[in-house]
C-alpha cells in the first residue's frame, strides 16, 4: 500500500527549508516526495548542481540526514564507495542498522556527464535509488542545452534564429538506457505524487539498482510562471510527453494513461522556451515532436503488451 | 616477524595491502600497476581478506568511489599508473580538500602522447600540487615499506591527507627482488584501526560532507588548514619511520644521503634510478672522486631546508628529473631544489638532467658524465647549459 | 562532537576540517522569506486539508499538525504561489507581502 498523505505528512522533512532553491523549483518538491517515501533511514549523495549548491552553502545544509556530494560526474561512484563502506562495517558489526541509499543528479549529471560512473554502478549490482531530477537543461550554470534537453527547446547554447529553431535533435530516452542495465527503471513526475511515491517506494525495497527519471519543471529554464511548475509537470504526462511507467528486470508497464488526447502543443505553446515554434516556418518542428510522441507512447503500449 | 620473498615489486605491493586489508578498495586495472589489481583479487576470491573489492568502470570512478567510502569512515586504498592518474585528476584535490586518508599506489609511468607504457614520473609529477603527500621508493622493498607506513602517514590526526606512494613501472613493478614480508598480524598491529572524523555513516549524527563554499566564505582558511597539515607530515612521517623501524629494522629519512658527509659533487635523484646512480658513486669513491647522491623519498611536503643543509658545502649539484618539464628553466624537482636553495642563501651551482623519459635507459655511463660535469662546472663556477637531455639519440 | 559546533558563530578556529558540515539541518535558520512578494493566506472554511499544498512546496513551508494544515512558514516560504494553483477548493490565495 501507497502511504497516504496525511501519514507523509507526519515524517519530518529530510530536505529542511531555508535552502537557496529558487521559487517554483521542481527539484525539491521531487527530493522531498521520494525522501518521504523511504521507510528506513537513508543516506543522500548528490552530483553537482543546482540542488547540490543550493543545499550546502556552508556553513547551513538543509540535508537533515547523512549527505556527500563529490563531484559533477561521480555521484554514482561516490555512493558507490559509501555503500562499500557500509557493507564492509556491517560485516565487521561496527553498524548495525539497514540503510537506504539514494543519489539524486540533474539531468546533465545523469544523461551526459555521469553517464558512465552511473552505468557502471548499475553493472555491478550496487543497491542503491538513483533519482535524476529532470530539468531538461543545464539550470545551475544558465541554462545550456543538456542530452536531455527536447527538440525545438530554446536554451543558451541552442540558440533560436534564422539558421536554426533551438534545438535540432531529439533528446536521449534516459530510462530505456537505464531500464536496459535490468533493474528497477520508472519515469515519474511529482504532478502524479501517488505514482511518484508508489515508484521511490518499489525503487528503495527493491534489492538492486534503481533508476528514477522525474520530470522536474525549471520556471527560470523553461520560462514559466513559479506557480506553474507542479501544472507543467501534470500537462507533460497528459500529453503523453512523458509517459510514466515502469521496468522492473525488462518488464514494462505503463503506470498512467491519460484520460484525453491532448496535442504536445497545448503543453509547448505557454512555454517561453518553445514560443518561436509557434511561428509558421516552425511548424515542421512542432510536427516532428509531435510524431516522436505518438512513436514513443505506442512502442510502450507494444512493451507493456497492451492494445490501446 | 618476517619472511624473505622473490617477489615482483608490484607483488610486494599486493603483499602489503593484503596484510593491511583495507575496508575498501576501488581500483581499475593499468599497466604496470595490474598485477598488484590481479593479485588483490585473488586474495578476496580465496577469501583472505574481508574487503569490499569494488572493480570500476574506470580510474575516475575508482577514486570516487575511495572518497565516497573514505568520508563513511572506512580504510580505504587505490592504485594507478600514467593515464589512470591523469583520469583522477580531477578528483585528487577533492580527496585532500576533504581530508580524506586515502592511501594510494601509483607505479610511474610515462602520460601518453605517443602513448608508452615504460617508465617515467610525469603522471605524478603532474599531480604534485594536488595536496596529496607523495612518497617515492627506489625498489621492491621501499615501495612495501612506504605503502604500510603510509597508512599511518595519512591517518594520523595532525595530517588526514591521502597519500601516494610511487615506485618505477616495470624496472621495479616487475623485476624480481629480495623483499623481506612482514607477518600480517604485526602490520595490523601497527596499522591498527582507522578512527575516522565525522564519519558520514554515523546516522545519529548526520553530517554534511562536500559542501559549497563560495565568496565570504572560509576557503582561504581550509586552504591554509590544509597547508598547515601537508607541512605537519613532515613530523609525522618521522615519527611513523622510528616506529616501523622497530617492526622492521628500517629506518627512512624525509630522504637519502648517500656518502653526502664529505661530498663534493652530488646528484639528486627520484626512485630506482639512485641504485644505479649510487654504484657510479662507489666506483667514482674508488677512484677519490668525493661524489654523493641525495634520494628523495617525501616530495610532497617538500623536504627543502633539510635538503640545502645536505648538499649545502658541495662544489656542483646536479638534479635530474624523470619528466619534461616543457620549460627551459628545467624539470620539477630541480625548480624546488633551485628555489630552497635561493631561500636558504646557499649558492651552490645547480644543473639539471632530464632522462629516462617514456622507459629509456639509464646507465652508469650516463651518470658518470653527469659527475664529470660537475667537476667541470665547479672548476669553472660557471653553469654552461642549465638543462640537458641525458641519453637522447643523435 | 556535532551539537558542540556553534556554527552561528563559525570563525577561522572553530571550521571542522575539510568543510564539513557537521549538525544536521542548519539551513533552517537561513531565512528565505525575505525573497517573497507574495504569501499565501487559507480560508479553512474552504479548506478540506488534502495537503497537495504540503506535498507540492518546494520549500516544505506548509505547515501541518495531525494531518491537517495549520499554516504557512513564512520565515522560509519564498512565495512561488504553487500551493494556491494546486490547491482544489480553491482555498489559498496570494497576498502581497
Amino acid at each position: 500500500m501507497v502511504a497516504t498523505i496525511k501519514e507523509l505528512s507526519e515524517k519530518q522533512d529530510l530536505l529542511s527549508p531555508g535552502h537557496r532553491l529558487c521559487a517554483g523549483c521542481g527539484a525539491s518538491i521531487v527530493v522531498r516526495m521520494v525522501l518521504k517515501s523511504s521507510k528506513k533511514p537513508v543516506v543522500v549523495a548528490s552530483a553537482t548542481g543546482c540542488l547540490e549548491v543550493s543545499t550546502t552553502i556552508y556553513p547551513f545544509t538543509a540535508w537533515r540526514t547523512p549527505f556527500i556530494h563529490s563531484a559533477f560526474e561521480n555521484a554514482s561512484a561516490t555512493i558507490s564507495g559509501v555503500i562499500a563502506a557500509y557493507d564492509a562495517m556491517k560485516k565487521k558489526g561496527k553498524i548495525k542498522e539497514d540503510i537506504n541509499f539514494v543519489c539524486f543528479g540533474g539531468d546533465g549529471s545523469t544523461f551526459d556527464i555521469g553517464l558512465q560512473s552511473l552505468s557502471g554502478a548499475f553493472e555491478r549490482g550496487t543497491n542503491f535509488v538513483y533519482v535524476c531530477y529532470d530539468n531538461e537543461a543545464y539550470m545551475n550554470t544558465g541554462i545550456q542545452r543538456s542530452g536531455a534537453t527536447p527538440m525545438g527547446a530554446w536554451t543558451t547554447t541552442s540558440e533560436v534564429g534564422k539558421a536554426q529553431a533551438g534545438k535540432r535533435v531529439h533528446r536521449k530516452n534516459m530510462t530505456e538506457i537505464m531500464a536496459a542495465h535490468g533493474g528497477y527503471a520508472a519515469q515519474a513526475s511529482p504532478s502524479h505524487w501517488r505514482d511518484l511515491v508508489m515508484k521511490a517506494e518499489k525503487a528503495f525495497e527493491y534489492d538492486g539498482p534503481a533508476f528514477l527519471n522525474v520530470l522536474a519543471p525549471c520556471p527560470r529554464g523553461w520560462r514559466i510562471p513559479t506557480d506553474q511548475t507542479v501544472e507543467f509537470a501534470r500537462q507533460a504526462v497528459e500529453s503523453k510527453y512523458w509517459p510514466l511507467y515502469e521496468v522492473m528486470e525488462g518488464e514494462h508497464k505503463i503506470t498512467y494513461k491519460p484520460k484525453k488526447e491532448i496535442a504536445v502543443a497545448e503543453w509547448l505553446s505557454p512555454q517561453g522556451r518553445f514560443k518561436h515554434l509557434l511561428k509558421d516556418a516552425n511548424q515542421p518542428v512542432m510536427t516532428e515532436i509531435q510524431t516522436q510522441i505518438d512513436k514513443e507512447w505506442n512502442r510502450l503500449i507494444k512493451m507493456s503488451g497492451e492494445t490501446t | 616477524m618476517s619472511t624473505v620473498k622473490a617477489i615482483t615489486g608490484d607483488a610486494a605491493v599486493a603483499e602489503a595491502m593484503r596484510s593491511i586489508e583495507p575496508d575498501v578498495v576501488g581500483v581499475y586495472p593499468i599497466t604496470p600497476q595490474t598485477i598488484i589489481v590481479e593479485a588483490y583479487a585473488e586474495y578476496v576470491a580465496r577469501g583472505e581478506v574481508q574487503t569490499e573489492f569494488i572493480p570500476a568502470e574506470s580510474e575516475h570512478s575508482a577514486i570516487s568511489i575511495c572518497v565516497g567510502a573514505a568520508a563513511a569512515g572506512a580504510r580505504t586504498m587505490t592504485c594507478t599508473s600514467s593515464q589512470g592518474l591523469a583520469l583522477m585528476w580531477e578528483v585528487l584535490p577533492i580527496a585532500s580538500g576533504m581530508r580524506l586518508p586515502i592511501v594510494m599506489f601509483d607505479v610511474n609511468r610515462a602520460i601518453s602522447a605517443p602513448i608508452n607504457i615504460h617508465c617515467d614520473h610525469s603522471d605524478t609529477m603532474g599531480a604534485r600540487d594536488t595536496g596529496w603527500i607523495q612518497i617515492y621508493s627506489e625498489n621492491a622493498q621501499e615501495a612495501y615499506d612506504n605503502f604500510i607506513q603510509a597508512v599511518r602517514i595519512a591517518e594520523h590526526p595532525d595530517v588526514q591527507l591521502p597519500t601516494m606512494v610511487m615506485m618505477d613501472g616495470f624496472v621495479i613493478s616487475h623485476a624480481i627482488q629480495r623483499v623481506e614480508v612482514l607477518d600480517d598480524a604485526v602490520v595490523k598491529k601497527f596499522v591498527g584501526e582507522r578512527k575516522a572524523d565525522y564519519p558520514l555513516l554515523d546516522m545519529d549524527n548526520p553530517v554534511t560532507w562536500g559542501s559549497f563554499d563560495g565568496l565570504g566564505g572560509w576557503f582561504m582558511e581550509f586552504k591554509k588548514d590544509q597547508m598547515q597539515a601537508i607541512e605537519n607530515a613532515k613530523r609525522v612521517s618521522l615519527e611513523v619511520a622510528k616506529d616501523y623501524a622497530k617492526i622492521s629494522g628500517r629506518e627512512y629519512g624525509l630522504f637519502e644521503s648517500y656518502k653526502m658527509d664529505d661530498a663534493e659533487y652530488a646528484v639528486i635523484v627520484i626512485n630506482s634510478t639512485a641504485g644505479t646512480a649510487k654504484t657510479v658513486v662507489d666506483t667514482l669513491r674508488d677512484r677519490g672522486v668525493k661524489a654523493g647522491l641525495i634520494k628523495i623519498r617525501m616530495y610532497r611536503p617538500f623536504p627543502a631546508s633539510e635538503i640545502v643543509e645536505a648538499l649545502k658545502n658541495c662544489k656542483a649539484v646536479a638534479v635530474m628529473d624523470r619528466v619534461p618539464g616543457y620549460v627551459d628553466i628545467g624539470g620539477p624537482l630541480f625548480e624546488d631544489v633551485q628555489v630552497a636553495c635561493y631561500q636558504e642563501g646557499v649558492n651552490v651551482p645547480l644543473v639539471n638532467y632530464i632522462y629516462g623519459l617514456g622507459g629509456r635507459d639509464i646507465l652508469t655511463s650516463h651518470i658518470e658524465s653527469v659527475y664529470s660535469d660537475l667537476e667541470k662546472i665547479a672548476k669553472t663556477g660557471k653553469v654552461a647549459t642549465p638543462v640537458t637531455y641525458l641519453g637522447i639519440k643523435e | 562532537m556535532s551539537k558542540k559546533w556553534d556554527y552561528k558563530n563559525v570563525n577561522a578556529k572553530n571550521i571542522p576540517r575539510g568543510a564539513v558540515i557537521p549538525e544536521a539541518g542548519t539551513a533552517d535558520e537561513y531565512e528565505t522569506g525575505g525573497w517573497r512578494t507574495k504569501h499565501p493566506e487559507v480560508d479553512k472554511d474552504k479548506c478540506i486539508d488534502c495537503l497537495f499544498c504540503y506535498m507540492y512546496c518546494p520549500d516544505s513551508a506548509v505547515i501541518t499538525k495531525d494531518g491537517k494544515l495549520v499554516g504557512f512558514d513564512l520565515k522560509h516560504c519564498k512565495g512561488c504561489g504553487i500551493c494556491a494553483v494546486e490547491c482544489k477548493k480553491d482555498a489559498i490565495k496570494m497576498e502581497n507581502g
